[in-house]
């Protein structure tokens, strides 16, 4: 089941990203340097080249060892952000108590993302989408709304002011756009739960 | 780019090859062979971007037990210098800092003072000066 799991998750994500490499690059022309989609793609890409390999090894190994490879692939600041989120991710599943429940581990990693980027909730960055996602699990959420709840705060960080990354550059003229960065994470939840729901019922 | 000397090393990481490499030039014109130095510049295809695994090669490549000072760019080259710092792992780590400082006058003040046997505090103190 594992195997399968963490191959056919590894494929949805490159695929998702794939799909929607230049609208995220449009995204970033926006209010970045508008490399956001092929940077993504470059990393999902080099994730799955090693997929055999990821697959092969228990889920906190495999986990950390996605984030490592997104860090050396990504080649921009999501890589260390996305790299933080899964390495973190994976140390605290190898790590696990018996009460500790993926939420809190997920919350651990998201705290871990927003020490990286010395970033907060609200700063119009990825933590926009990951601290609502983790509280809608929290909150044990069907994953049919917890795809919702990403799409929707990927929207909400349109009106905020860039307060990280290049888009702070910007200032006030980074208001009015939705942060590529929230875009991507909303768009990688929405195909993780669609796949979870698929072929792993509740 | 291993030098033989106790004086603090120089890392230069830019979104770009040819901007990392000309600082690198710049400041090897300013201190000859007197400083460890070493750049990484651009993703791990040579595009414009960083990488944390370039960065840490050249952190490697700069390395002086008296520290290294690195200077970035933007955004992303801090990152992922940090995430580099992280993988040299400890104790090493603790003796490599990402300096607040314009790249261009910072590396090359920095590397002046280095080239003069200053200790790192010292060489990052006189780079952050730079920074209003």
């Amino acid at each position: 089941m594992e195997p399968m799991l963490i191959a056919g998750l590894i494929e949805v994500c490159r695929a998702t990203i794939a799909a929607n490499s230049d609208h995220l690059c449009a995204l970033d022309r926006a209010i970045g340097d508008g490399d956001h989609g092929t940077n993504m793609q470059r990393g999902c890409e080099a994730v799955s080249a090693e997929e055999a390999n990821l697959s092969s090894l228990p889920l906190p190994d495999a986990v950390e060892k996605i984030g490592l490879t997104l860090v050396m692939n990504i080649g921009g600041a999501a890589g260390p952000l996305y790299g933080t989120l899964l390495m973190e991710m994976g140390r605290e599943l190898r790590a696990e108590d018996a009460d500790d429940a993926f939420p809190i581990i997920l919350k651990r990693a998201i705290d871990a993302v927003a020490r990286r980027g010395r970033a907060a909730a609200g700063d119009k960055t990825l933590l926009d989408v990951l601290y609502p996602v983790q509280d809608a699990l929290a909150h044990r959420s069907r994953l049919s709304d917890i795809a919702r709840r990403a799409e929707r705060s990927a929207g909400d960080t349109a009106p905020m002011k860039a307060m990280r990354g290049r888009a702070a550059y910007l200032g006030d003229r980074s208001i009015g756009h939705v942060d590529p960065g929230a875009s991507s994470c909303a768009l990688l939840t929405m195909a993780i739960c669609r796949y979870l729901e698929e072929n792993r019922p509740e | 780019m291993t030098a033989t000397t106790v004086n603090v090393g120089i890392v230069i990481v830019s979104h770009s090859p040819l901007v990392a490499r000309g600082i690198a030039d710049m400041v090897r014109q300013m201190v000859g062979d007197s400083v460890p130095l070493a750049w990484s510049g651009g993703n791990v295809h040579g595009e414009l971007g960083t990488d944390a695994a370039g960065i840490l090669r050249a952190i490697e490549d700069a390395w002086s037990e008296a520290g290294v000072a690195v200077f970035v760019d933007l955004g992303g080259a801090e990152t992922n210098s940090e995430m580099a710092i992280e993988m040299l792992g400890m104790p090493r780590a603790a003796k490599v800092t990402i300096c607040n400082a314009p790249l261009v006058e910072g590396a090359v003040m920095a590397a002046a003072e280095a080239s003069g046997g200053a200790s790192l505090s010292k060489v990052v103190a006189t780079a952050e000066e730079l920074s209003p």
